[in-house]
């Protein structure tokens, strides 16, 4: 590890005039990913700015009956909150099942989002990476890659997204309020993270001094089920093969309104919109649910180790539509 | 026959006598011995897997405040004895990516670290070769595999009794390379006082470790001691010294007066300390219409690095298993440029009874016998191998009782006609074994202190196996006297010799030693000794070879498969061990759950996975790869039958620290089988393999 600097802002504007004022910077929150990766030397920051002095660590729940979530929320109370208990089970089933329950505890909401691929090259700095060092290529290709994307994936990177909590916040069509050196923007979760195109090194369209200060979720009608179902090669404690976040509103038989996104199979958490326009107004159905799940998967491109993931997420898929079905009837 | 002590202390479960201290974190490791003023070492590795060093520029990391050394092939001291490859720090050919090459010496650890990344180390590479495959044609047959056995044996005609079986099987079975993980990462602290030096090392031997240390740096052995009370875990990784103890002894060495701390990362750990090779092994079986073995053949193919042989004795289990006249066994080596092999828990065993285990499930399947009776139907008369009667072999009992407690009986062998919630289940079994293990040379002290208080002394190792509490028990009930009577004092090359704990000869060999060092205590001094009196003893010879000994058992296991997502859980492990006298039942459940647990561990999750482009393990920490979680593990039984054996030792005792883990990865295969209708026969048994 080599020396860094280390600040502990007391406000928002006091924390994005430290981070811009240095080449270098790292906003410190639950320090869960960012202190390994130091200790690794994949990232070595001239300067931490620790944001756990900043008023953002309320949950506040909106006129419209969302909630807001503060960026240093951590996820273990997010978990435990009882609105989300209550509205959001996609979101606390995905927040307990990501890391440990030590872990869950200092990690927060933000940082969550912000963490970085474990894929096993980027986070070795005796292998080649385009992520981590622009224009080296990427190891993983013909390498080891059962962790690996399957879709939306470049030649310079197939690395995936590590989080479980922004999985299911993609399909809650969470908005991420974000302030910079120009001021507040919102930007849906959707559009937060990459894909690796020819720039892996970016992970998300956030550039230097921009905070994440809260993420909003929109309330969910009236009947609408969720769940979130996430598999893995052990039963705790590992990152997701797939994981399948869905919301499902089904009336009659009619599916009213579905959103599905997939965990571990991109750079990004991965939003299903060709099966949820497949699903949209249909029939509610195993064959249905079949048919859109192998649509969206019709563009996978898996690699070496990883075409299982093909089959694997079309059946968890199917499996959570089916669950959240039954439930309604 | 050994005369069997009568028991009291042995039988009982006295609490750990280093519980309190070790709940309190105050027990202390080889990385918590409080020196004054350290250094730390961290080591620059290899990153190519087969070069010529050409040049080390240490500039920069000297340049850096707070180094104190850097240690090169070009300036590292010259080692008395270069025998042992593996042991040569710093040499200038490099046999596998992560050797060591450098090693940076600093006030702190941080610093240590910047420094060893600031090294730069110019490498002429050449081309390597990393691939194991039954397939090459350079397979080498070693002069002998690990522990001294035979490379083949071929007795009969197999070719000749396959093609006249009724049923065969024949069929290649896969273990991955297993990385050993003990809790506690190889840690030493080493001093120099004139040409004196001290290490506190987590070490599963202070006696063997000192004896490697000192013919590698040409000390005279008296003038090195080895200190390690307490040690997290070994699993076989701390059953020999590795480099890194020559490493942190040599970079003490650079800075006089200064001890020098080394902790091993957990990185550093998949290329350091050994680790259980990758087997592929073809099985073939032929039984009669009855169920009845007539040939036994296992043909191993494993892996050993170019720099140093390590042949894992793979297929030995299998000459002596089951009763069937024609047999046949040969294991043959790809040499590899990766890092050197070594033990990792009942090695050979492990693996090889993977295979032979699931093989007997695919022939007592194929032959319409129930698996636990075709096994009962194969039960030799003497051991197959030898010819020599068991001085007592329990398998069938173990069978029998494992049956009884697990429901066997209302079974029904179909495969996946069994579902609940989306979950496909299964059961199945397996045998497991492990040899009798003795080791010579321990020597024991045993002094009358004060009144009512016996000091017994010996340099045993306590792996967290619970030798501090076990031995008390065996010393209590040589000298006739309550456990609370005897203080142990171990773990020290100050104290008399003692040999390894490995091979699970732990109990055999130091408690044979305490045993006739007591007898010959109470001899001379009788029952009633005045304070000092002292009485020295060795291990005795090994009572003779008239017989094969070893211990036995059966597990068994429940295993769910999903039916979407293929996912496999174990929610039930049985095991029933016929292993001789149970010295402590409080331990003895522990060390078998454990073994059982790694053995699950290796049946579902574990795999070092080898990118053949570098040479190197990739998921090398504990976020890749995956051991077992408490959620993986929610019931795991161990039982014993009672089992008197008047040949092994004083104690009646057969080791309990391996068999734990032999066969528990065939009996999950064996379920996975019975839940899905899906035969693997590769580890690990991961969902892939389970989905449609």
């Amino acid at each position: 590890m080599i020396p860094f600097d280390y600040e502990r802002p007391s406000d928002v504007d006091g924390a994005i005039a430290t981070a811009t004022s240095r080449g270098s910077v790292a906003f410190l929150a639950g320090g869960t990913n960012l202190v390994d990766r130091m200790k690794l030397g994949v990232t070595e920051p001239e300067l931490l700015v620790d944001l756990g002095g900043l008023p953002l660590d309320d949950v506040e729940e909106l006129p419209d009956g969302g909630l807001r979530v503060g960026a240093t929320v951590r996820n273990s109370d997010l978990a435990a909150h009882p609105v989300v208990l209550r509205d959001y089970p996609v979101l606390a089933r995905a927040l307990l099942s990501g890391a440990s329950g030590q872990l869950r505890n200092l990690a927060t909401t933000g940082g969550n989002l912000l963490q970085r691929t474990r894929c096993v090259y980027f986070q070795d700095v005796t292998t080649p990476c385009g992520k981590r060092e622009p224009g080296t290529g990427c190891s993983a290709v013909g390498g080891s890659t059962r962790q690996h994307a399957i879709l939306g994936a470049s030649e310079r990177c197939v690395a995936t997204h590590p989080s479980d909590m922004a999985v299911a916040m993609a399909a809650l069509d969470a908005r991420v309020r974000v302030r910079g050196p120009e001021g507040e923007r919102v930007i849906p979760l959707v559009d937060l993270h990459r894909l690796p195109g020819d720039e892996p090194e970016r992970d998300t369209v956030l550039s230097g001094g921009d905070l994440i200060t809260a993420v909003d979720l929109p309330p969910l009608p009236p009947g609408t089920r969720s769940l979130y179902r996430k598999v893995r090669d052990r039963a705790s404690f590992a990152f997701a093969l797939v994981s399948v976040a869905a919301v499902l509103r089904v009336e009659g038989g009619v599916v009213r309104d579905v959103r599905i996104a997939l965990g571990g199979v991109a750079h990004k958490p991965w939003r299903a919109t060709t099966a949820e326009e497949e699903l949209l107004g249909g029939p509610a159905t195993e064959e249905a649910f079949r048919r859109a799940a192998e649509l969206e998967l019709a563009a996978a491109r898996p690699l070496s180790d990883n075409g299982f993931k093909v089959p694997l997420a079309r059946n968890t898929i199917v499996a959570a539509l089916r669950e959240l079905s039954l439930e309604e009837r | 026959m050994t005369e069997v002590m009568p028991p009291r202390a042995l039988g009982q479960s006295p609490r750990r006598v280093d519980g309190p201290a070790k709940v309190t974190g105050t027990a202390p490791y080889a990385g918590d011995q409080r020196v004054t003023d350290p250094a730390y070492l961290e080591l620059v590795q290899a990153r190519v897997a087969r070069g010529t060093v050409t040049g080390v520029d240490t500039t920069a990391a000297l340049a850096l405040d707070g180094v104190l050394a850097v240690l090169t092939p070009d300036n590292a001291p010259t080692l008395a004895s270069t025998d042992d490859a593996e042991l040569d720090a710093f040499r200038h050919e490099i046999g596998f990516r992560g050797q060591v090459v450098a090693a940076v010496v600093a006030r702190t650890r941080e610093i240590a670290r910047q420094a060893a990344g600031l090294v730069r180390v110019e490498v002429d590479e050449h081309p390597h070769d990393v691939h194991l495959s039954a397939d090459r044609d350079d397979l080498r047959a070693p002069e002998e595999v690990n522990a001294g056995f035979e490379t083949d044996t071929d007795q009969g005609d197999v070719d000749a009794a396959m093609g006249e079986a009724a049923f065969s099987v024949d069929e290649t079975y896969k273990t991955a390379w297993y990385n050993n993980n003990p809790m506690e990462p190889h840690t030493t602290t080493a001093q120099w006082t004139g040409d004196w030096l001290l290490l506190h090392d987590s070490t599963q031997g202070v006696h063997p470790t000192r004896e490697t240390v000192a013919k590698v740096l040409g000390l005279d052995p008296e003038h090195v001691r080895v200190v390690a009370p307490h040690v997290g875990g070994g699993f076989g990784s701390k059953g020999t010294a590795h480099v890194h103890v020559v490493v942190a002894a040599l970079a003490a060495q650079a800075v006089p007066g200064t001890p020098v701390k080394l902790a091993l990362t957990r990185q550093q750990m998949f290329s350091l300390v050994g680790y259980r090779t990758p087997t592929i092994q073809r099985v073939r079986l032929g039984c009669d219409a009855g169920g009845r073995l007539s040939a036994v053949a296992v043909d191993v193919v494993e892996q050993t690095s170019r720099i140093k042989e390590y042949a894992e004795q793979t297929a030995v289990s299998s000459r002596m298993m089951y009763a069937a006249p024609n047999r046949r066994t040969t294991h043959r080596l790809a040499v590899l440029d990766v890092p050197v092999p070594s033990w990792m828990r009942a090695p050979g065993e492990c693996p090889g009874m993977f295979a032979l285990e699931a093989a007997v499930d695919e022939l007592a399947i194929a032959s319409g016998v129930d698996p636990v009776e075709f096994r009962i139907r194969n039960e030799p008369d003497v051991d197959p191998d030898s010819g020599k009667p068991f001085s007592s072999r329990n398998l069938v009992a173990c069978l029998r009782d494992g049956a009884r407690r697990f429901g066997w009986a209302d079974r029904d062998p179909a495969p996946r006609v069994r579902e609940e919630a989306g979950w496909l289940i299964g059961t199945g079994v397996a045998s497991s074994t492990y040899p009798v293990n003795s080791m010579p040379g321990s020597v024991s002290t045993i002094r009358y202190v004060i009144p009512g208080r016996y000091r017994v002394e010996i340099g045993a190792a306590d792996i967290g196996t619970g030798t501090w509490t076990s031995l008390a028990q065996v010393a209590a009930d040589a000298l006739g006297v309550p456990f609370e009577d005897v203080e142990m004092q171990i773990g020290d090359t100050a104290l008399p010799n003692a040999s390894v704990a490995g091979g699970s000869s732990g109990i055999t060999s130091w408690g044979s030693t305490v045993v006739a060092t007591a007898r010959a205590f109470r001899e001379k001094f009788g029952d009633d000794p005045d304070e000092g009196d002292e009485m020295t003893g060795e291990m005795p010879e090994a009572s003779g070879d008239d017989y094969a000994m070893h211990a036995f058992g059966a597990q068994f296991a429940e295993v769910r498969v999903h039916v979407d997502t293929g996912e496999v859980r174990v929610p039930r492990l049985l095991g029933v061990f016929a292993a001789g006298r149970i010295v402590n039942p409080r331990l003895a459940r522990s060390q078998l759950v454990g073994g059982m647990t790694m053995g699950l561990s290796m049946a579902l999750h574990e795999e070092s996975v080898l990118d053949e482009r570098f040479g190197h393990v990739v998921n090398h920490d504990f976020a890749e790869y995956h051991i077992a979680t408490n959620s993986d593990v929610p019931n795991v039984e161990a039982h014993w039958v009672e089992e008197d054996d008047p040949h092994v030792n004083p104690m009646g005792t057969k080791g309990i620290g391996e068999i734990g883990i032999v066969g528990t990865a065939a009996a999950i295969a064996n379920a996975a089988y019975h839940a899905t209708g899906v035969r693997v026969r590769e580890l690990p048994l991961t969902l892939d393999h389970f989905l449609d």
